[in-house]
């Protein structure tokens, strides 16, 4: 039987497993979306901006490991997708995104809503496909799924004109095999071997663990390799929930924002053990001086990780999670008696750092500590909650004072940094989830970056709930000038910010608030009592910042703390 | 240092942008690219000299592998290889220095593949040094323009590793 392009297309995706499209219509998908109405197995979410779509997806990918699937048209709706695919590559997420593209016979005419959106996104996506033959049609959407998912995995985007979701064909389902592209799964064997001498050789091993663990569903290899070898565990921004922040092994983040004990211990160390991460600068600083004692291990599937920021004694390309069984089977015969003996000092002198500088924050009974607000839905929630965050201070907090204890519970849009991220992102988690509870942690800058989402919650019945951290500036640049560029705060200043609860009143969201540290609980506990999306002001103490701060370029121990902040504050304009 | 990387990639629609844009997008230098198809016309070739420490060599070949559309990288400066460049080189030369760049022409193992009553323009084939030689030695003849291939390279049979 022929079928349209429109038709295959559907019929492809749902053969991939495919429940929702995050999308968006337009002229040239007409097609598609035609064919959707009469769907009833794929549900189209619709957005209100493509980026919002776009991070939509990638939260749903996230939060599930299932890729994410989006849905624009050409042109604009294209190009809006950018910041979302840049998002998602940036921090290894699989989202297949299809646009619209002009008929082939336009293409290159500059015709109405054409944008070379193959050529736009080609830096940013993990690969990306012109489709100019509906006979190509179903094999390139089987290559796009198994080239986003598999790997490292990352966005890809396929490039639909629109006489080709027209046109007629019949339905096949191929076989593929993409023979420049073959991942390696398994870790060299005696690289692996190297490594378990290594750790049975040192004193003072740290684990640093990435997003890798989570991607590749590693956490459970990775807590018997911890708790095998009494290795303690610390972890960057993504690697948060790959290992239980409540373990007495973990060391939180580390990095310019992470704890004084983890940078310590890693400065320290005589072996890091990296495992799915890839030296961001946000984690190594200054990378002269980092870890200068350390042998290096690093795991990681991705081959050009390796190397690329901080040489490497041990290098093991693989899937985290195979390359870990691995390991802990030849761990076995490493460990020899004197082992606890050894860690027992490395351990305590954790401890010591520990207890020197624990990750606090100063109690004020009249004006509430962001900090504190993050404390209490943890405890609110008891850990049971899925967190999304936007960027900036909220984003820092979020990952300090609340503690992650399983993967895909924290998501937050770590190597690009893209502020409106959190609220379409919890979107697409409580799509996944509808029965847990999903908290955007946000601040008064990065909401209104796709505020216009909350529209998308309250029309598909998502009860998120978003907690703004309402400081009134753009918190964490602020910071930055007010450490290193002499308190001159050019253009951090919101001055006018929407009444949050107003506009959540006008999506037809509920809105609260909450002006006083007493407030905090009572409001949280009935905000996560409505089954309705929610916005909770919370009007923070605006002169708050994230410490522990490693200034950029220093190295992870050189840290600044609360209480050596001496500056008088006249400086700052009060701004309530 | 300077390194011939030869690159099979999959002779698609985009991949010479895919691999141009890995290069630029990491401020990797490119001395020469030049690209063919090989004995199976889906398949393509790309010679690639490019500079850098080993670091930097070794991101490159790494970045190259990582691109879904490359089969095989591999960096020729680490084995036995042959390389060659054609220059097509237009040259005017004063009717006094003609039969010199002939005479020049024919040391090189040239040709003249077109003759004008004030030009002639010459074909050398050869590596890069006699590439330059030639160039150098033309200079003082008058070239009015050139166009130079960029490097293309291929494996000695036997190959091994140098060291």
């Amino acid at each position: 039987m022929k079928m349209s392009g429109a038709e295959i297309l559907i019929e492809s995706l749902k053969r991939e497993g495919t429940k929702y499209i995050f999308g968006y219509p337009g002229g040239v998908v007409l097609n598609i979306f035609d064919t959707l109405y009469d769907d009833k197995e794929i549900k189209l979410i619709l957005g209100r901006h493509e980026q919002g779509a776009v991070h939509a997806a990638d939260g749903y990918a996230r939060a599930t490991g299932r890729p994410g699937v989006v849905l624009v048209t050409s042109g604009p709706g294209a190009t809006n997708t950018v910041t979302g695919i840049a998002t998602a590559a940036m921090d290894s997420i699989p989202l297949v995104v299809m646009s619209g593209q002009v008929p082939t016979m336009l293409i290159g005419n500059d015709a109405f809503q054409e944008a070379d959106i193959v050529g736009i996104t080609r830096p940013c996506t993990k690969y990306n496909f012109l489709v100019k033959d509906v006979k190509d049609l179903s094999r390139t959407i089987r290559e796009a799924f198994h080239i986003a998912t598999t790997g490292r995995p990352g966005p890809v985007l396929i490039d639909l004109p629109k006489d080709v979701t027209a046109s007629k064909t019949d339905f096949v389902w191929p076989e593929i095999d993409v023979r420049s592209y073959k991942p390696t799964y398994e870790g060299n064997k005696w690289m692996i071997k190297q490594a378990a001498h290594h750790i049975a050789k040192a004193k003072k091993p740290v684990i640093i663990a990435g997003g890798g663990v989570i991607l590749s569903g590693a956490s459970k290899e990775l807590r018997e390799l911890a708790e095998h070898t009494d290795t303690p565990v610390t972890m960057t921004l993504m690697g948060l929930g790959g290992f239980p922040g409540t373990h007495t092994l973990s060391l939180g983040m580390l990095g310019m924002h992470g704890t004084y004990y983890a940078n310590k211990a890693v400065q320290d160390s005589d072996l890091l053990i990296a495992i799915g991460m890839r030296f961001d600068d946000r984690v190594t600083g200054k990378v002269d001086a980092f870890a200068p004692h350390a042998k290096i291990i690093h795991i990681d599937i991705d081959p050009t990780s390796i190397r690329k920021n901080v040489r490497v004694d041990t290098p093991i390309v693989g899937d985290v999670k195979n390359v870990l069984a691995v390991l802990n089977k030849v761990m076995k015969e490493e460990i020899n008696e004197q082992w606890n003996e050894v860690r027992k000092a490395w351990l305590k002198q954790i401890s010591v750092w520990r207890e020197e500088r624990p990750m606090t924050y100063t109690w004020s009974d009249e004006v509430i500590k962001p900090q504190y607000v993050v404390e209490k839905i943890y405890e609110t929630t008891k850990g049971d909650a899925i967190i999304t965050t936007e960027v900036g201070q909220n984003q820092m907090w979020a990952a300090q004072f609340y503690k992650y204890d399983k993967p895909r519970t924290f998501l937050s849009s770590g190597g690009l940094g893209t502020m409106g991220y959190g609220l379409p992102a919890a979107i697409g988690a409580q799509l996944a989830f509808p029965n847990k509870l999903v908290i955007d942690v946000a601040g008064d800058g990065s909401i209104q970056m796709n505020i216009q989402e909350l529209a998308t919650a309250v029309i598909n019945k998502l009860p998120v709930k978003v907690a703004i951290l309402n400081n009134r500036y753009l918190g964490m640049v602020r910071q930055w000038q007010e450490l290193f560029f002499n308190e001159r705060y050019s253009h951090t200043n919101l001055d006018v910010v929407p009444d949050f609860v107003e506009v959540a009143h006008a999506y037809g969201a509920v809105g609260l608030r909450a002006t006083k540290p007493s407030e905090v609980e009572p409001v949280l506990k009935e905000a996560f009592r409505i089954k309705r999306p929610v916005f909770i002001d919370f009007v923070i103490d605006w002169k708050e910042k994230v410490y522990p701060m490693v200034p950029a370029g220093a190295p992870i121990d050189h840290m600044l703390f609360e209480e050596q902040e001496k500056k008088p504050e006249k400086k700052l304009k009060a701004v309530r | 240092m300077r390194h011939t990387i030869s690159v099979l990639v999959e002779n698609k629609f985009g991949v010479l942008s895919r691999v141009s844009g890995l290069f630029s997008g990491r401020g990797y230098n490119v001395e020469s690219l030049s690209v063919g198809e090989t004995i199976d016309p889906q398949i393509s070739i790309m010679t690639i000299v490019t500079t850098g420490d080993d670091q930097i060599i070794e991101q490159i070949t790494k970045q190259l592998n990582k691109l879904i559309d490359v089969i095989k990288v591999t960096d020729m400066t680490e084995m036995d290889h042959v390389e060659r460049e054609m220059v097509l080189l237009k040259v005017a030369p004063r009717q006094a220095d003609k039969a010199e760049v002939l005479n020049l022409t024919e040391i090189f193992r040239g040709r003249i593949v077109d003759s004008s009553p004030k030009t002639y323009t010459i074909e050398i084939t050869g590596n890069e040094k006699k590439i330059e030689a030639f160039i150098e030695l033309m200079k003082p003849m008058g070239i009015k323009e050139f166009v130079r291939t960029g490097k293309v390279a291929i494996a000695r049979e036997g190959v091994r590793k140098k060291g």
